[in-house]
């Protein structure tokens, strides 16, 4: 059992209503330590638009000022649409409330796009200079339904070219910096988007993510990361890195937006023979007001912490960070017991040997004879390898020959098949933990933001990083990633996030306790320093 | 679909007879031949006629202008997701079952990697470990010219996978366009055993496959559009060694003929290297057939075993298959070509008929519904294979397409058969019948043709034509009895050929020989 000794934080509970707390365990308190829990800016949104206290106008014109003011310095975007667009979009919105017709879920709400989820109006380049300038002739189906409950893209998010990075550092273009700390990465791959969420550059964001792409940088910057299970959301329309572990998932400032977000993008598409036909349930309803909820609103919960994930390895400040999350969620009611998943360590060589044999095949498209950079030679070999050796960065042409190779004549059977072995045995280990447990918990990484360049020549521990998150991805699981302290470094403290993970099509159950645990969460205030002075929320 | 084409099988085979095979020239090497045996197996890749390709719900129309039925799914856009049309399935299993083969409840598809500019994903969707249907055997009847004889052909196995582009290759070579109208299409990759042993073997394995797939629905079947192509893996041994030859693939051909003519060729090539000590220059390789030439040129020489890197597709959910789902397949397949063929034999039907009707299932579909009718078999299958299928010909037009309905040909058998019409006004009426339509009923009441078989009445007739004939009367009186002919004629002219013949000769030759 863990150690149950901390004060009990829960807001409304009778015997803490006195206690202040911080949850901040080594650098100073970044707000105020009253600051308020995180609002929902989508329902606030729809709030001020309805009761025609803002318009869309309005709230679009605030977002695209800080968005031209914070840009220069964090580089979140590959592509902003231009301002005239926006507004039009904006303007139609704003009039259609005005004749009180009916507007989508999502009305007015501006959304980043991570650049490797198809856009037909924007270029989409997969973070690639071999799709430099490519636009697609179709929307993403998760774009399609964004825009169909009246979102409005911003642009597209920076990310590790193809999503192989946790960094941006592996981006064809640009490196965007952590608004905490403009020295540090944002993670990655969808770097672009984390920091584009956290800067309220945009309301909320679409990452992908293949092997923590989404919960790394979620928790590097300090906002929400939801990793649905695979199926969840269509894949049509993002780029495929790996096809088996590529998820799209949501980021946003706060619980609800996530998990609004993933309502209205999630759900059976005939193009994507994956997608799950699972009905969707209506996570909206579990978003319960902190009035009416009881002093130990999560009473029954049986979370299971993952030893394997705080043990060496892992830094001690997000540890300690991680546990006292996990004694909040005590303090809640959950029954927490310590799991240990032996086959833990087994799935960063899994998943790197699974996703780098899928990606070989999945790049070979990119042969320079329909669309994207073409360089012509004299035969066909010379156009194949001309256009692929100068579109391609190292990190993709690594991650295509360690796949190719793991896929070769006489190493399959010692690479892919036993991966998929391993990965098989780690998926029932999974499964048997979250027959115990409602869910399981680990950082979401193992440490805080690093500084840029840190680990740009040290491919190996930047794979090691990814630890937390990959074996999710090999089960396929929901996990949602939670910023819940903050540890020293930069001018106002480094956020950490821990992870939850749930059973497969779960999400209601990690929404609703992140829900929970983000309301009753005092004195942590997850707004970055670059937007500090000018965001109330 | 269309029901024939220009030939049947048996019909290019007999040019097949005609041409001789280029190493033929000697007795003595036609001896040397004789000492060996040829080891043939094909692969045919059959394109299958579902509405919409395998994995996109573009259109396929063969000859259609480049890249017009194309879409980001068959194009291999970044972003872009097959999803499984279960019509593949459905054929895949009709073809298995007909193949009468062991169906896998659980396959899966797998990716085929190699890059080329017509394959636009740089893989290809297929099945590699785990094929929908192996394990099966197809029945085919060698046609009489020859020899005739019953062989079972083994099929390895059957699988799904998805046609690749074109290459349009421009007059002077310095650049190619790639069409993708193709890319996508639905495939079937059929592979036999080895057990063929002549080109005219193989030719009718080929054929045989396509009745199958036409009687199933599942493909038009056409080799000159491609929509079913053989690839022929040959080699040679002295009779008596049991290990095989090096095997040779040959490829590009586009009919039957060519098929039988290719592996004719490819014998003898084979033969006289190994007859003559240079069996080392039989080297595994794919060959080209050249229609003009008539022989196989070298197309590549394989430099060890390509790897495909094959994995499984993890874009597409595995491929399960109910015993339920199966049955109600099985339940619903119509009598297949094998099936029909010994049916009409038990019919009585000879041979060469029973090729010849159940060659086209259109045919064969015809000839069923005239013999529903009540007709007599064999004079059913005589109209259709004669005077039908030469209408047919000349005019180029199918069964489905010529205006006679079996109803009717049952009819006019009738006719003839109970006495309203003779056999040549028969004629008549069913070139009408074929050009325009109607009843037999109709046109015999419209144009007054029913015969005259009233005894009364023909006497009358013949009375009148001996009386209008008195001089031929006599010389045949003065022993000219040659000239019978001349009064039938005559009596015929009068009654417009509707006087029943049998009893107009009799009366006739009595009213002659009468001594009035």
């Amino acid at each position: 059992m863990l150690s149950s000794a901390q004060t009990p934080r829960l807001l409304r509970s009778p015997t803490t209503t006195t206690t202040t707390l911080k949850c901040l365990h080594s650098s100073p308190v970044p707000a105020s330590a009253t600051a308020p829990p995180p609002p929902s800016q989508i329902l606030t949104t729809r709030k001020s638009l309805l009761s025609r206290q803002t318009s869309a106008v309005d709230l679009a014109k605030s977002f695209l000022d800080r968005l031209r003011r914070t840009e220069p310095h964090l580089n979140s975007f590959l592509h902003v649409s231009p301002e005239e667009v926006i507004l039009k979009q904006a303007e139609e919105l704003d009039n259609k409330i005005k004749n009180n017709e009916a507007v989508g879920p999502l009305a007015g709400v501006l959304v980043g796009v991570k650049d490797n989820i198809c856009t037909y109006d924007m270029p989409s380049t997969a973070g690639s200079r071999l799709l430099e300038n490519y636009r697609p002739p179709f929307d993403a189906t998760a774009v399609r339904k964004m825009r169909e409950s009246g979102a409005i893209v911003v642009g597209k998010t920076n990310l590790d070219e193809f999503g192989m990075g946790s960094t941006t550092e592996g981006s064809g273009y640009q490196v965007t910096a952590n608004p905490w700390d403009l020295s540090r990465v944002p993670g990655g791959s969808s770097g672009g988007s984390a920091a584009a969420v956290s800067s309220r550059q945009c309301m909320v964001a679409l990452g992908s993510d293949t092997g923590g792409s989404v919960r790394q940088p979620a928790s590097f910057c300090g906002v929400v990361g939801l990793k649905p299970t695979y199926g969840r959301i269509s894949r049509y329309g993002l780029v495929a890195y790996a096809s088996s572990l590529d998820v799209i998932g949501c980021f946003g400032s706060s619980v609800a937006d996530a998990g609004i977000l993933l309502h209205t993008i999630s759900g059976h598409d005939k193009f994507d023979a994956t997608s799950s036909k699972r009905e969707v349930p209506d996570y909206q309803s579990q978003f319960v007001a902190m009035d009416y909820l009881e002093s130990k609103p999560l009473k029954g919960v049986r979370v299971g912490v993952i030893r394997e994930t705080l043990e060496n390895g892992v830094d001690s400040e997000v540890i300690s960070s991680v546990r006292d999350a996990v004694s909040h969620l005590e303090d809640l009611g959950c029954s927490v017991t310590e799991v240990s998943l032996p086959s833990f360590s087994l799935g960063l060589p899994a998943y790197y040997i699974l996703a780098s044999s899928e990606s070989s095949s999945n790049l070979s498209r990119y042969d320079g004879v329909r669309y994207g950079k073409q360089v012509l030679g004299d035969e066909l070999n010379s156009l194949y390898g001309d256009s692929r050796a100068q579109g391609f960065g190292s990190e993709v042409k690594m991650r295509i020959l360690m796949g190719t190779y793991a896929l070769s004549a006489g190493y399959y059977d010692a690479y892919y098949k036993r991966a998929q072995q391993v990965r098989t045995i780690i998926r029932n280990s999974f499964k048997e933990a979250l027959d115990k447990n409602d869910i399981l918990i680990s950082p979401a990484a193992p440490s805080v933001a690093y500084k840029i360049g840190e680990k740009k020549n040290d491919p190996l521990a930047m794979y090691a990083g990814d630890i937390m998150t990959v074996n999710v991805n090999l089960a396929g699981l929901p996990a949602l990633v939670l910023p819940c302290g903050f540890v020293g470094g930069g001018s106002a403290g480094l956020p950490v996030g821990f992870q939850m993970i749930g059973a497969a099509f779960d999400e209601e159950k990690l929404l609703k306790i992140g829900h929970i645990f983000e309301q009753t969460l005092q004195g942590c205030s997850f707004i970055p320093p670059i937007i500090a002075d000018e965001w109330t929320s | 679909m269309r029901s024939t084409e220009g030939q049947t099988a048996t019909q290019e085979k007999q040019q097949t007879q005609l041409k001789a095979s280029p190493k033929k020239e000697s007795a003595k090497f036609e001896e040397v031949l004789k000492n060996y045996e040829a080891v043939i197996g094909i692969e045919t890749h059959v394109q299958l006629s579902t509405h919409t390709k395998a994995f996109c719900s573009c259109p396929y129309n063969y000859g259609a202008q480049p890249n017009t039925s194309i879409c980001p799914i068959c194009m291999g856009l970044p972003g872009a997701l097959p999803v499984l049309n279960s019509k593949v399935i459905e054929y895949g299993v009709k073809v298995g079952l007909a193949l009468n083969c062991k169906l896998s409840l659980s396959s899966k598809f797998d990716r085929k990697q190699y890059f080329y500019p017509d394959l636009p994903k740089g893989y290809q969707i297929s099945q590699f470990d785990i094929p929908i249907a192996s394990g099966g055997y197809l029945d085919v009847d060698l046609p009489l010219e020859f020899g005739g004889g019953h062989r079972k052909f083994g099929i390895t196995r059957v699988h799904m996978e998805e046609d690749a582009g074109k290459l349009l290759h421009t007059g002077n070579g310095s650049f190619s366009q790639v069409d993708l109208n193709r890319a996508g299409v639905p495939l079937l990759e059929i592979v036999s055993e080895p057990d063929m042993r002549t080109g005219i073997e193989a030719a009718e394995y080929a054929a045989e496959l396509q009745r199958l797939v036409r009687y199933l629905g599942v493909s038009n079947g056409n080799m000159q559009e491609g929509s079913l192509r053989c690839d022929v893996n040959i080699s040679i041994r002295p009779i008596g060694q049991l290990e095989f030859g090096t095997k040779v693939e040959i490829k590009n051909l586009n009919s039957f003929s060519s098929v039988s003519r290719a592996i004719d060729f490819e014998i003898s090539r084979q033969v006289l290297l190994h007859s003559q000590g240079q069996a080392n220059q039989i080297v595994q390789e794919t060959r080209l057939w050249e229609e003009g030439a008539q022989k196989t040129v070298t197309m590549r020489k394989k430099e060890g075993l390509s790897d495909y890197r094959y994995f499984p597709e993890p874009d597409l959910p595995g491929v399960t298959l109910s015993e339920e789902y199966i049955n109600g397949i099985r339940d619903s397949l119509p009598e297949l070509p094998e099936m029909k063929r010994r049916r009409y034999e038990k019919l009585g039907l000879s041979m060469q008929d029973v090729l010849f009707l159940a060659n086209d299932i259109n045919v064969a579909a015809f000839f069923d519904a005239t013999i529903g009718t009540g007709a007599d078999v064999k004079l059913a299958a005589n109209w259709i294979m004669g005077d039908i299928a030469a209408y047919m010909k000349n005019e180029k037009l199918s069964i489905n397409d010529i205006k006679l309905t079996p109803k009717e040909l049952g009819e006019l058998i009738a006719s003839i058969k109970g006495g309203t019409i003779s056999g040549k006004i028969g004629k008549e009426i069913l070139f009408e019948l074929l050009a325009k339509g109607g009843t037999v009923e109709g046109l015999i009441k419209e144009k007054d043709l029913v015969q005259i078989v009233d005894p009364a009445e023909i006497e009358k007739i013949v009375d009148k034509v001996l009386a209008a004939n008195p001089k031929q009367l006599e010389q045949y009186r003065g022993g000219k009895t040659k000239l019978q002919g001349f009064f039938a004629g005559q009596i015929m002219k009068e009654t417009k050929g509707k006087a029943n013949p049998g009893l107009l000769n009799k009366i006739l030759v009595e009213k002659l020989n009468a001594k009035s």
